[in-house]
């Protein structure tokens, strides 16, 4: 048995933080039980045989301009997972709901304590979540640059738990640290303990999933914690704020490795005598095109219903606000109203729904608004390397698994379909298991450093001010 | 708004398994799996969508159809699986839109319908050696966990996410009025602090606590659900006691003949008439014929031959449905006076057969049903005056009319002598929800005058009946009409309201039971909260719920 005084110790030289760790004793009592857990769950679901690989990762020691940023060779077992709120600059408020411009609370109110758990425990479990859907990607990585940023995504969607975890056992009691158990012991894809939300559950097996997956699925993680950025629970706010600036990276790291492959596409096609990819071993426009269909609609399950009395009360509480509720002048949103199309009859016909009961459409709004800008970037790639093909988004209503079009189909377009049109297209439309064994065949590891696969352009520049050669996983020694 | 609406809805409660919307039932040998698959469009008024497996009357009535045939029709069944068609919710209860934009008579009707309907699977589980398990394969919130409770057992998919809860208090403000917070703490006998801290948690519980606390009866992982629940069902069926005699060979529940006339509906023993003017209905039921009571005398298996051409399952199976109209389809309707004609010594001789025979699996099923029909009409919010002149017959099962009646009239007529008989029935067969007979409850503050009546079976004359203090008020040919009318008159007077609460207090004395406190306690609470302001104001809960405005509430306590 510890004493605590060495525990106090211990933890504070291993977690990084600016929340006053070493003087709260009930938080290190959590954090200490937690910890092995945690590391356990590490080194069970992270990412597998790299364990004694020194990786040049960018550790967040302070929330200082500078500080956020720390770049080492470190093991990620190793890597030290801290705790850190944005400091506030005034006195915060809340944003948004019926209490706008009020102080912001920081304690959880009664009230809300339900909701605000559920909020964060489904936020927090998406981030063990894709380190476990990630952890076999190491062995076919197309570059040493392209493992170490697969790696500090996985460290910081590691942290990203740890900051979640931090409210739940700073803030809500026994009931916080059960959830906080929890968060370790469901599993992505898991049949009988799955993650709670659907992307979360799906097979990643190659990196084109896994740049997909950060362009795409992290970025509805971008909108959430912007969401949860206003919320009027003041320590909520203040960490997603700083997972925002982590969250960037992962953001920059699957716009740009879909935009490498996709110039690299267009390269090969050029360089092919017939036009043909796959004869090159990369990758055709057609399959990238069926995995955007695939993820991008995966990622728009995550905002939630499009009619939502859960939206509209987060809302109005003011647990959750816009994408940037200060740009909005109306922070309470009473009298508004959205129009979406919903399906009567077989028809798709427009309805009129209250705007708070909008928000969850609201925020996918702002998303795919994004989303439309990486593929305008995409495309203008394509056209420079002198290809004709243009990438797209497919309709919001395409191949959707939550909401009010889940249970109908539609092409691409947005159109309804019928069950058999939609059968027999699925498999031009989105991802099918033979795309993924093509994948898996041409993923070979990349080792060497300076060079990168085959069916990936290089980036334009290397990370830190470092060359595209810097060893930045050390794996010989 | 829709909630005046919905009196133009006329409900029809008779359904058969051919028109099923909801459910799906299948059976495989002693083991019937019965799975809810609500259709989104299928609510029986078009102001509200039943999503996430979420329920209105209609669906209801099915499962009403679904338990009581599963009794008769399928009596080889011994263990009932209560699951969920719907991948990730095995029911989320009651229909808010629904609730939120039905009148208030609506929503007790309601409530009151599927109360009958759970107490109806318990007694199927204790009495006809039916039991219900809730295999709980999603969440379970609300009146889907209502549901759940009402099965002896109930099993939730342990997969992290899938909780059974009570969310009504907080929020929705009103109460889980199906009978959760009874069962809860009487049934599953949860400590009453933790029924507190569950009952306020709107996302429940889940996986081990769940266990813990007794919710539920086990938790087990998706992947091996189907398999435990299986495994489960058959123990429970190699444990079932004996079974009641007779070949169980199940008895088909045919339509009902029912003429609808200009002002009533006529079934083969059985008729109602209503004048929504004067706010009053007339229920007759017609007793045993000659043949009738021969046939019952032929013994069980000429009853089960029978099938539901017997009298005593063709009229009762008639006089719920009449009682279910009623209540549903006429709510200015606040006095109905019931008749039993027919011969007083014919009944008591088909009591006496069906009696004789009551270890046979069937004739234990008719009488269980008719003592659910009588419980139907203890707990129908409108006035009954029995009226005993000449032709009736208030004797052995049709005197439980007369003693489930607010008041029995009877008239003294030496040249035209009403008699009241009592049989076996009445003595136990078919109790009231305090599980009093009518007799006790009715004579409660006088057990010597209860006690004399027992096995009494000789026809008693007006003025012994009167003597014996089962009659109201004894009156001659010649006050007869005019008090009769007088009385009437007066009654349909009276505030409905004030006259639903004296009711239900006096007809049920004596002792309370987990059934009857449903009904009194819960559901008069429930009604309560519902036309209080903070949850169906304008700024109340119930109202709000799903909009963009959030509830305030009046916060004195009352």
């Amino acid at each position: 048995m510890t004493t605590p005084t060495s525990t106090n110790v211990d933890l504070t030289s291993k977690i990084p933080n600016n929340v006053g760790l070493s003087d709260d004793p009930k938080l290190q009592r959590a954090l200490e039980r937690w910890l092995p857990n945690y590391l356990e769950w590490w080194n069970d679901m992270g990412p597998t045989d790299f364990a004694d690989k020194p990786v040049y990762l960018r550790t967040a020691i302070s929330v200082d301009r500078g500080g956020w940023a720390n770049y080492a060779h470190v093991k990620m077992p190793d890597y030290r997972w801290g705790i850190f709120l944005t400091p506030n600059e005034q006195e915060a408020t809340i944003k948004c709901g019926d209490d706008a411009g009020a102080p912001a609370w920081n304690d959880v109110p009664g009230e809300h304590r339900n909701a605000l758990r559920r909020i964060i425990v489904t936020q927090a479990d998406t981030e063990p979540a894709s380190v476990e859907q990630q952890r076999l990607l190491g062995h076919t990585a197309p570059s040493l640059y392209d493992l170490r940023n697969l790696f500090q995504v996985n460290v910081e969607e590691g942290r990203h738990l740890w900051a979640m975890v931090y409210l739940l056992h700073k803030y809500f009691g026994r009931d916080g640290r059960d959830e906080a158990e929890e968060l370790l012991n469901r599993r992505s894809g898991d049949e009988d303990k799955p993650r709670i939300l659907g992307a979360f559950n799906q097979p990643c097996d190659h990196w084109l999933s896994f740049f997909a997956f950060t362009m795409f699925t992290d970025r509805d993680g971008k909108y959430q914690l912007a969401a949860l950025a206003e919320s009027g629970f003041d320590p909520l706010a203040r960490t997603t704020q700083f997972m925002l600036t982590e969250e960037a990276h992962h953001l920059f790291v699957g716009e740009t490795g879909l935009g490498r492959i996709i110039k690299r596409t267009a390269q090969l096609e050029r360089e092919d005598p017939n036009g043909d990819v796959r004869n090159q071993g990369g990758i055709d426009f057609d399959l990238i095109q069926r995995t955007i269909n695939y993820w991008f609609t995966y990622s728009l399950d995550l905002f939630g219903g499009e009619i939502s009395s859960n939206a509209s009360n987060f809302f109005a509480s003011g647990l959750k606000g816009r994408f940037r509720e200060d740009r909005y002048e109306d922070h309470k949103a009473l009298t508004g109203t959205y129009n979406l199309p919903v399906v009567e009859k077989d028809k798709l016909l427009e309805k009129e729904v209250p705007l708070r009961n909008a928000m969850n459409e609201i925020l996918r709004d702002q998303y795919i608004k994004d989303c439309e800008r990486a593929l305008k970037r995409w495309n203008k790639h394509i056209a420079e390397e002198g290809s004709s093909t243009v990438l797209t988004l497919p309709s919001r209503r395409f191949h959707r698994h939550q909401g009010i079009y889940a249970d109908h189909h539609f092409n691409p377009d947005g159109e309804l379909i019928s069950e058999d049109e939609w059968e027999s297209n699925k498999s031009k439309w989105v991802l099918t298991p033979a795309d993924n064994d093509y994948l898996v065949s041409i993923m070979k590891p990349c080792y060497e450093p300076g060079k990168f696969a085959n069916w990936i352009a290089p980036p334009s520049k290397g990370l830190d001010g470092k060359e595209l050669d810097f060893e930045y996983v050390k794996l010989h020694d | 708004m829709g909630a005046e609406s919905n009196t133009d809805v006329t409900v029809d409660f008779e359904v058969d398994p051919g028109s099923y919307r909801h459910w799906k039932v299948s059976y495989d040998g002693a083991i019937a799996r019965v799975a809810m698959d609500v259709d989104p469009n299928g609510g029986l008024r078009s102001d509200y969508e039943l999503k996430l497996n979420s329920y209105d009357l209609g669906v209801d009535i099915e499962l009403a159809d679904i338990v009581r045939r599963m009794r008769f029709e399928h009596p080889e069944v011994r263990v009932v699986v209560m699951t969920s068609g719907n991948d990730k919710v095995f029911c989320a209860g009651a229909n808010i839109q629904m609730l939120g934009s039905s009148t208030h008579g609506w929503k007790v009707n309601f409530c009151k319908f599927t109360n009958e309907t759970r107490c109806e699977i318990e007694e199927a589980t204790e009495a006809s050696a039916q039991v219900y398990i809730a295999a709980c394969n999603g969440t379970t919130a609300g009146g889907g966990y209502e549901l759940a409770l009402a099965c002896k057992e109930i099993y939730l998919q342990d997969d992290g996410n899938s909780a059974v809860s009570l969310p009504e208090v907080p929020l929705l403000g009103v109460l889980p009025g199906t009978g959760g917070l009874t069962r809860l703490v009487d049934k599953r006998r949860i400590r009453r602090d933790r029924a507190d801290v569950f009952s306020t948690t709107a996302e429940g519980m889940r996986g081990k606590r769940a266990v813990q606390w007794n919710l539920v009866d086990d938790v087990f992982p998706r992947s091996k659900f189907d398999e435990k629940i299986a495994a489960r069902c058959e123990a429970l069926v190699a444990d079932a006691g004996e079974l009641a005699s007779g070949e169980r060979k199940g008895v088909t529940l045919g339509k009902l003949g029912v003429e609808s006339l200009d002002n009533g509906r006529k079934y083969s023993s059985v008729e109602v008439t209503w004048d929504d003017e004067a706010r009053t209905a007339t229920l007759t039921i017609e007793g045993p014929t000659a043949e009738d009571v021969a046939l019952a005398e032929r013994g069980a298996e000429a009853m089960h031959e029978a099938g539901d051409q017997l009298w005593a399952l063709r009229a009762y199976r008639e006089l719920d449905d009449a009682l279910l109209h009623l209540r549903s389809n006429h709510p200015n309707v606040g006095l109905v006076v019931v008749r039993a004609k027919g011969d007083a010594k014919r009944v008591l001789a088909h009591d006496s057969a069906l009696v004789k025979t009551r270890d046979h699996w069937f004739v234990r099923e008719v009488l269980l049903h008719m003592g659910r029909v009588l419980r139907r009409m203890d707990n129908t919010s409108r006035s009954f005056f029995a009226l005993g002149d000449a032709g009736t017959a208030f004797a052995g099962n049709l005197l439980e009319l007369a003693l489930a009646s607010d008041r029995f009239y009877l008239l003294d007529d030496p040249d035209n002598v009403v008699h009241v008989g009592i049989s076996d029935l009445s003595e136990g067969a078919l109790p009231m929800s305090t599980g009093l007979t009518r007799i006790q409850a009715r004579l409660y503050g006088e057990a010597d005058k209860a006690e004399a009546l027992v096995g009494r079976r000789d026809l008693l004359g007006p003025e012994d009946a009167d003597d014996a203090g089962l009659v109201t008020m004894l009156l001659d040919d010649i006050d007869w009409d005019d008090d009769v009318r007088i009385a009437i008159e007066e009654r349909v007077s009276l505030s409905p309201d004030a006259l639903t609460g004296m009711e239900q207090n006096l007809r049920f004395v004596g002792p309370e039971t987990p059934d009857s406190k449903i009904y009194a306690r819960l559901s008069a609470w429930q009604n309560w909260i519902f036309i209080r302001p903070n949850a169906t104001g304008p700024e109340g809960a119930l109202t709000l719920y799903g909009r963009p405005e959030r509830p305030a509430f009046d916060w004195r306590r009352v």
